[in-house]
């Protein structure tokens, strides 16, 4: 079962390769004057030489070392690991959409620049928005967007705001987009509840408050009920609120960033709206805002006139841009895609199913698991490991031992205010059989925890590789391969 | 109607004992603590859903409004290239264990990705002689703005020089990034199309952290890039290059320059068009620099058995451990993009690369021929070129590009919005996809136009 894959530089054989070339159809010029020698590589290119067969054995060879959504449940909190439809890669292939240039005149990629419209229409509709961007690529890059957008707007009313605030139990993003965008930033406690304090947020907030990071549901998978006292608050001190749309899975359809008084959303396509995540990415992150913070965003937008859709570049307060072109249109395929199949009602369902879901395997988790907030979730929850901790098998410990059943594990360690965290965000697309069967697992690693905390703390067992030695990689970093093993 | 339906496996019988077991009465349980002012009631306000088949029409009929490359032959680069993708390439990414997975965060079952990343930074190390670089950026532009950063932070310095002959987008990103950061950005002014050094001699000083520079640039043209790393070096500052990977293959290396940080935009390597997106920011530097490097790093390491495994590594750098005080918020990344890279490179091999790399060559001097012997076109700036070169036209580029699209042909650039100095001019790009007999038509619907 364990065995190691040799690198694609292991590999092969000189003079072998895996592609062809159609001769060159243009009298040919010396190479020298075209390119006189000076400026010619000197250092050999040592790229790999195989077949075009040994290449897919090779490539297949690492897939199968790889768990994916297609392989089994993936119930990563915060995340948003739902089934990928499979009808959107095909509509993402089409050369309609994959064959395109950026930069065509307008008239002749009408159909991208209609679907680009639609789309943001949706996404206004869903998060009660007045307009979007698609530029951002991520949802990290959405949030780096959207803490510019909120430093023009302070900036453009003569306002030098300088802090931003964000729950402690905030995605890491968020402090480090914030940082990024030339901003202190604040931590906001939170209270027994697992809720924004309300009282020491409202001592937080004065005049040189620039916005409030908020994600909700939070990352404890709770709802952050008084939102809209929240809203208010920040307001009053002329802040703004920013919604982190990374857990809208929860609400989508039931209720609306919008409506509770966010003035910046951005969006993950690759988490709500079933767009795969590509072992890393591409994502998409689309920034939605509300009418006071239009002015301010990136350039181009698409609008729709009369002879057809153009690109509106002349906003004088822009940003400017985040993104070399249009942001990650093929992404953005695949989420109009699904949502023309979902509608309104469809949408609803699936935020209705993930929130079911969870409460279930809550529901289900809790006689064997710590549950610090024992009160109804939405879209994910968190259980601790502290009473397992107790007999040495961490959160992390745990997850190892998930492996061996064939399931992706939960985030471990986050969010940083529960101790031995297990974050668990089962989603809509799963059935009831997947979730007993999870369960089942977690109970028998608890139950194992308790007699032979041993066996866990070897697992795993069934993985292409046992445990590996993250800390001896941190310290000598090995990151290029440079044809030595570390024994040799 | 529900849309998706298939997408979501509990039955109605299934939600009602669910439903139970957790205590709720009915659905509505579940969003109680809602505060009734902002419960959607209604619904949303969305066109009825499409099964699968009339989605596929839609997105179909969509997609048939475009012109695409493989119906009208295109010119224009300025950043997004129509290069040849073999097969294998999309056969491999389609794979859905890699595809449908998340980031490497688990190790032990994310070997494929994390091996396939450790192979895709080797390659990059290979092309542009560097010794280190990440597993991606989001593109081109956001890879050259953190690089910008990166070198701030690393000279403590606050001020960045970018030369003008660098895509004018990535420089509007540059700004952005910059800018929020109360960093300073300096234009370096041209001479004949390439970087003028006598003024950027004049400008770097004791808070320049960077001298950013495009090889190729924008204008196709391979700049003299002797000087650059010791003019930067001496006041020490750091030489951070945007590159075309393709170039590569035959082009002195990054390293061979003294760059210090090289970036640039990896879409060329495999990943089609898409209208700009998903592209493949790539981003290396020399090893000093290792911890400054933004985003995801695999690293290889081993098992506890000794095993030769990949893990991400230099995590203390990000954002999930270090939150405010991470040198980068970037998460997510263009990993699959980055997929496509290396298996593309791997296909290629060096002798298709260098194949790839001199077609361009070859093919870009043929058109730039024909074209500027054309009555009314002429070259704008001499100098050895790469695969775009700019020409000076008679009449506007925005009627000449209406003109060629009467002709099934797309592009050319317009560099009059972007470089207003140059009057009426174009880029033109000609890859190993065009074909003697589109270049042909290409020359004749312009001799048409003049």
């Amino acid at each position: 079962m364990k065995r190691e894959q040799p690198l694609l530089f292991e590999l092969g054989a000189p003079g072998r390769r895996g592609c062809s070339l159609p001769p060159l159809d243009v009298p040919a010029k010396p190479i020298n004057e075209l390119l006189p020698p000076q400026m010619q590589r000197q250092d050999p290119l040592a790229l790999p030489e195989l077949s075009e067969g040994e290449l897919v054995r090779h490539y297949t060879a690492l897939s199968t070392r790889n768990h994916g959504v297609d392989s089994g449940f993936y119930p990563l909190g915060s995340c948003t690991m739902k089934y990928n439809p499979k009808v959107n890669e095909e509509v993402a292939r089409l050369p309609g959409f994959a064959l395109l240039h950026p930069c065509q005149p307008p008239e002749s990629v009408q159909g991208a620049m209609e679907l680009l419209y639609r789309a943001g229409l949706y996404l206004q509709e869903i998060t009660g928005m007045d307009q979007v961007t698609f530029q951002p690529a991520a949802g990290a890059h959405g949030e780096l967007t959207g803490m510019m957008l909120i430093r023009a707007y302070h900036r453009s009313r003569n306002d030098q705001r300088k802090v931003v605030l964000a729950p402690d139990s905030s995605h890491g993003t968020n402090p480090a987009s914030a940082a990024m965008a030339g901003y202190e930033i604040k931590e906001v406690p939170s209270d027994e509840r697992g809720l924004v304090d309300l009282e020491a947020l409202r001592q937080l907030l004065n005049d040189e408050v620039a916005a409030l990071m908020l994600t909700n549901p939070n990352t404890l998978g709770l709802f952050e009920e008084d939102i809209l006292e929240i809203a208010a608050a920040v307001h009053d001190v002329g802040g703004l609120l920013y919604y982190d749309g990374a857990n809208l899975n929860a609400i989508m359809g039931h209720a609306r960033p919008g409506d509770m008084g966010f003035d910046v959303v951005h969006l993950n396509l690759h988490k709500t709206f079933a767009t795969p995540h590509g072992g890393g990415g591409p994502g998409s992150g689309p920034v939605g805002v509300k009418e006071h913070l239009a002015p301010f965003l990136p350039v181009p937008l698409v609008e729709k006139g009369e002879k057809g859709y153009f690109w509106k570049d002349d906003l004088p307060h822009t940003i400017g841009k985040v993104h070399g072109f249009h942001g990650n249109f093929g992404v953005i395929v695949k989420a109009y895609t699904y949502m023309v199949m979902m509608g309104a009602a469809g949408l609803r369902r699936a935020a209705a199913d993930a929130v079911l879901n969870a409460n279930y395997l809550m529901e289900r988790l809790k006689n064997s698991y710590a549950l610090p907030y024992d009160r109804r979730c939405k879209h994910e929850f968190v259980i601790s490991a502290r009473e397992q901790k107790k007999r040495g098998v961490s959160a992390g410990d745990i997850a190892k031992a998930l492996l061996d059943y064939g399931f992706h594990p939960p985030t471990v360690c986050f969010p940083l205010i529960v101790e031995e965290a297990l974050m668990i965000e089962p989603t809509e697309t799963e059935s009831r059989e997947t979730l007993d069967r999870f369960a089942e697992a977690l109970e028998e690693i608890a139950r194992l925890a308790a007699e032979d905390p041993a066996s866990v703390l070897a697992a795993p067992h069934t993985t292409p590789v046992s445990r590996l030695d993250e800390v001896s990689a941190a310290r000598r970093p090995r990151v290029c391969w440079t044809g030595n093993r570390k024994s040799d | 109607m529900n849309g998706g339906r298939h997408f979501l496996p509990l039955t109605d019988g299934e939600r009602r004992e669910m439903l139970a077991h957790i205590g709720a009465a009915s659905e509505d349980d579940l969003f109680a603590e809602l505060p009734p002012a902002i419960r959607l009631e209604e619904g949303l306000d969305l066109p009825p859903p499409l099964s699968e088949m009339e989605a596929l029409a839609h997105l179909e009929a969509l997609a048939a409004k475009n012109r695409h490359l493989r119906e009208y032959p295109c010119f224009i680069g300025g950043g997004v290239y129509d290069h040849f993708i073999p097969s294998v390439v999309s056969h491999i990414t389609g794979r859905s264990e890699f595809y449908t997975a998340y980031t490497p965060y688990q190790a032990e079952i994310s070997q494929g990705v994390l091996q396939s990343i450790y192979e895709y930074q080797t390659l990059i190390c290979r092309l542009t002689g560097m010794e280190a670089a990440n597993a991606s950026l989001y593109d081109g532009a956001s890879a050259l703005a953190e690089a910008a950063v990166a070198a701030c932070a690393a000279t403590r310095r606050r001020k960045v020089l970018v030369s003008r002959s660098v895509n004018p987008h990535y420089r509007r990103v540059l700004q952005s990034y910059l800018d929020v950061r109360d960093l300073q950005l300096q234009e370096l002014p041209l001479r004949e199309g390439a970087t003028d050094y006598a003024a950027a001699e004049k400008l770097l000083d004791r808070d320049t952290a960077a001298l950013l520079l495009q090889q190729p640039n924008f204008f196709g043209l391979l700049e003299e890039m002797e000087p650059a790393a010791a003019l930067a070096h001496r006041h020490g500052a750091l030489l951070v290059l945007s590159t075309d990977p393709i170039s590569l293959a035959v082009c002195r290396t990054p390293a061979e320059y003294g760059a210090d940080i090289v970036t640039g935009e990896g879409q060329v390597l495999g990943n089609p068009p898409s209208f700009g997106g998903p592209l493949l920011g790539f981003f290396a530097a020399r090893q000093k620099l290792i911890r400054r490097i933004p985003g995801r790093i695999a690293g290889e390491t081993e098992d506890s058995e000794g095993r030769r495994g990949f893990v991400l590594t230099l995590q203390t750098r990000e954002q999930h451990i270090r939150r405010e005080r991470a040198i980068s918020n970037i998460c997510s990344n263009q990993a699959l993009n980055a997929l496509a890279a290396a298996v593309y490179l791997a296909a290629m091999g060096p002798a298709g690369l260098r194949e790839v790399a001199e077609l361009c060559l070859q093919k870009a001097a043929y058109a730039r021929k024909k074209i500027t012997a054309l009555r009314g076109f002429a070259q704008v700036f001499p100098g050895v070129h790469f695969k775009e070169f700019a020409v000076r036209l008679p009449g506007s580029g925005g009627n000449l590009n209406e003109h060629l699209l009467k002709h099934k042909l797309i592009g050319g650039l317009d560099l009059e919005p972007l470089y207003p100095e140059l009057g009426p001019a174009m880029l033109f790009c000609v890859t190993e996809t065009k074909s003697r007999e589109q270049i042909d038509a290409l020359v004749g619907a312009l001799e048409g136009w003049s």
